[in-house]
């Protein structure tokens, strides 16, 4: 690393001479407003042309986010040319945007708004022709509308480069350029996993998840029993949304502001999650013991099933039958608890908040599917849930604490809340499978060779009373499909793995909180390299809080297989626990 | 997605491996597809992705970008009217329009027999002869929309006796 001289505003600073000038100008304490530019240059093609300032030795004015600085090199922010032509780059944009904002779910986080304001950009500046737009509200996961889009290229970067994907691009040219799978199509119709990445780095409205609330309401309306179970990842997050710190847990508002909500019962998916290392458990050392398919992968992702259906149809045997553990838990609800309560299942409504927008297309799966009846009728998620707090006038902050429902279920262990995080399964599964597979609890509670908190594969081999199981995880389709060609070519020395399919797992959800830095000014400079470690700590910390740490010590998930279920794998627990897979075609045949 | 023939496959799985050495192969690998059979729609751009590793979104972005890459075959004879400044103000619009309506399709498209695409060009750098107008290598010089009929006619006419 070495030293450059530059000033900024007449300031002498010395910065790395790797930075560029928006980089350089951050650390000396000035935001550029910018667009396009994302994330450690993520995405950085300097095409908003928002973050225009005037440096010594360029020709006119430059892109801040792709000019590099160089010794000696001055630059000017504030002057009245590089203010004039950051308004207008603005405002060129805002002449092609749909400005319907009032009614727009980004409103609040949109950074084109945020960019406007800051640059004093007015509406309708500028008038003429706009580019034709498209609407595509075809996926149950996602929305895309191109009329909101500004073309800044994030969402591409983010699916391709970040994520192996390569769904989303630019095609045509010029005025007629639009950003979307290949012929334009609906993400239905491509083999988009509508895992929700490309949402959360959108910096306006054109990339949405398809909300469900209206669901939630017609059900309420309907006089309907709705029953909501909130998922492990959300209370890392939820909080954001009404200015807690990156990775305050909010478990005890969140409950409460779910009663005050006028759900029926408040239930934790981490009861479902218990029931899934039940089961999951249970298949592994089936597998294991009587030369089963391995490795055997988990299957609570609904954007990893979605990219192996689409991907690997070869290797769909390799995935566990569970069900994810909101569907597993849906399940139970409509038909242990509705018995339990005397209710008909089709008069109860299960709501699951979701760090997660593919969660909205897993289920509808028709697989998933028992007595005609889905296990959950609604996904909203946590920012979803956040919409419905506010609308509903509630203030968040000034909650009390409570707790869940627990009434014959819902009670959880620590092995559960760690569901969120990417290695959580895993550990999880662990600590059931070394109590089965030795009588006794692991002593050190803790597997901490599969902790994580970030994309990347990570593996451990552990020596279980003689039994070797060696063991991987992978998030992000990217390190997932290295795990994944393994298997193919015969070469994989694992017996399980675990797949997330967003990098970090369900704390980076596509329906968590968004993260802004230009809109968090109280969070710390670099929160985009932290907060998925920040997430995670949230969950750990609440692992280690829980009396019971591990899955099978759970007294409610005991009393459930002793009164409903019988055991493990049992014939009851296959019809409404576990699921199938089918190969499916990415670009089908669309009827134009 | 309707499947490709095995000897289609198997030729652009060579064109593929043509340009193996090269660091940004996709061009190259689009121009010999584009020249060998005239179109390169998603099916192809599948197989390029899978053989490749680039995404079929990168490559269906290339495919749009540039003019010369088509997603629908072109007709066998490809009537080029030139646009550019010169032909412009000499009337060129006039002659395109006029083409439009011997032909029966617009601009960018291709008539139903497979016979004739029609294309608006940019300059050709025939502003001597403007208006131009370039019949698959043929060019046509100062070109007048009462040309126009007479010209369609007589390749109607060549492919009528060639039939």
């Amino acid at each position: 690393m070495s030293l450059v001289n530059i000033k900024i505003e007449g300031v002498p600073y010395q910065v790395d001479s790797s930075l560029t000038i928006l980089e350089a100008a951050k650390k000396c304490g000035y935001e550029i407003p910018s667009l396009c530019s994302f994330n450690h240059g993520e995405c950085n093609v300097g095409s908003c042309r928002v973050c225009l300032v005037e440096a010594t030795g360029a020709r006119g004015l430059v892109a801040s986010c792709v000019y590099p600085v160089s010794e000696g090199m001055e630059i000017r922010i504030s002057t009245p040319k590089a203010t004039e032509a950051r308004r207008r780059s603005v405002e060129l944009m805002l002449s092609n945007h749909n400005m319907n904002c009032q009614q727009c779910e980004k409103n609040g986080h949109c950074e084109l708004l945020h960019v406007a304001q800051i640059t004093g950009a007015r509406e309708g500046a500028f008038a003429g022709v706009r580019s034709e737009t498209y609407l595509d509200e075809l996926a149950p996961g996602l929305i895309r509308d191109t009329s909101k889009c500004i073309l800044c290229g994030r969402c591409i970067a983010r699916c391709s480069n970040a994520h192996g994907l390569g769904i989303l691009g630019f095609e045509n040219r010029g005025f007629k350029t639009v950003v979307g799978p290949a012929e334009n199509r609906s993400f239905a119709d491509s083999p988009c996993i509508q895992c929700g990445q490309c949402v959360n780095v959108c910096p306006t409205g054109a990339l949405m998840e398809h909300s469900e609330i209206y669901k939630v309401d017609k059900a309420f309306a309907e006089g309907k029993h709705v029953i909501v179970q909130a998922a492990p990842a959300v209370r890392a997050a939820l909080g954001e949304e009404f200015g807690y710190p990156v990775g305050t847990p909010v478990t005890g508002k969140m409950t409460a502001a779910l009663r005050r909500l006028g759900f029926e019962r408040v239930y934790d998916v981490n009861f479902g999650a218990d029931l899934t290392i039940m089961e999951e458990g249970t298949e592994l050392l089936h597998r294991l013991t009587e030369g089963g398919v391995l490795p055997m992968i988990t299957s609570c992702s609904p954007g990893w099933i979605n990219y192996a259906e689409y991907n690997y149809g070869d290797l769909l045997p390799h995935l566990s039958s569970c069900k994810s553990p909101h569907q597993m838990q849906g399940a139970i609800i409509k038909s242990y608890w509705a018995q339990q309560h005397n209710v008909d299942p089709k008069d109860v409504f299960v709501v699951s908040v979701m760090p997660c927008v593919a969660k909205k297309f897993e289920r509808q799966r028709e697989q998933e599917m028992v007595d005609g009846l889905y296990d959950v009728d609604a996904v909203i998620t946590t920012r979803e849930l956040a919409r419905m707090i506010r609308r509903a006038g509630i203030i968040f902050n000034r909650l009390p604490d409570e707790d869940w429902d627990q009434d014959i279920m819902g009670d959880y262990s620590g092995a559960a809340v760690i569901f969120g995080v990417t290695g959580g399964v895993m550990e999880a599964a662990l600590r059931t499978v070394y109590y089965k597979l030795t009588g006794k609890e692991h002593d050190k509670i803790t597997f901490d060779e599969v902790k994580g908190h970030d994309a990347g594969i990570r593996e451990a081999s552990l020596d279980i009373n003689g039994t070797v199981v060696n063991v991987a995880i992978a998030s992000g389709m990217k390190s997932a499909k290295i795990l994944l060609d393994d298997i193919r070519a015969g070469k994989s020395k694992y017996h399980f793995i675990e797949i997330m399919g967003c990098p970090g797992g369900c704390i980076n959800g596509g329906g968590q909180p968004y993260i802004r830095p230009s809109l968090m000014p109280n969070e710390a400079d670099d929160i985009l390299d932290t907060y998925k470690e920040k997430r995670a700590k949230a969950l750990y910390s609440e692992d280690e809080r829980q009396v019971v740490r591990q899955s099978h010590n759970n007294p409610q998930i005991i009393e459930l297989y002793e009164k409903f279920l019988g055991e493990p794998n049992s014939h009851k627990a296959h019809e409404l626990l576990h699921t199938t897979y089918a190969a499916r075609e990415g670009f089908n045949e669309v009827k134009r | 997605m309707a499947k490709l023939s095995a000897s289609a496959t198997a030729k652009i799985l060579e064109i593929c491996d043509r340009y193996t050495d090269e660091k940004t192969p996709l061009m190259m690998i689009l121009s010999d597809i584009q020249n060998e059979y005239g179109y390169i729609p998603l099916e192809v751009q599948e197989l390029v992705s899978a053989r490749t590793g680039i995404s079929v979104a990168e490559i269906y972005g290339v495919v749009t970008f540039y003019s010369f890459f088509s997603l629908t075959p072109k007709g066998k004879y490809i009537v080029g009217c030139c646009l550019g400044t010169a032909c412009y103000v000499k009337g060129a619009q006039q002659i395109i329009d006029k083409f439009s309506e011997v032909l029966g399709i617009q601009p960018g498209e291709t008539t139903a027999d497979g016979l004739f695409t029609l294309d608006a060009l940019r300059c050709i750098g025939a502003c001597g002869i403007a208006p131009a107008v370039s019949i698959s290598g043929q060019v046509y010089p100062k070109m007048s929309v009462d040309k126009v009929k007479a010209i369609v006619d007589d390749y109607r006419a060549k492919e009528g006796a060639a039939a």
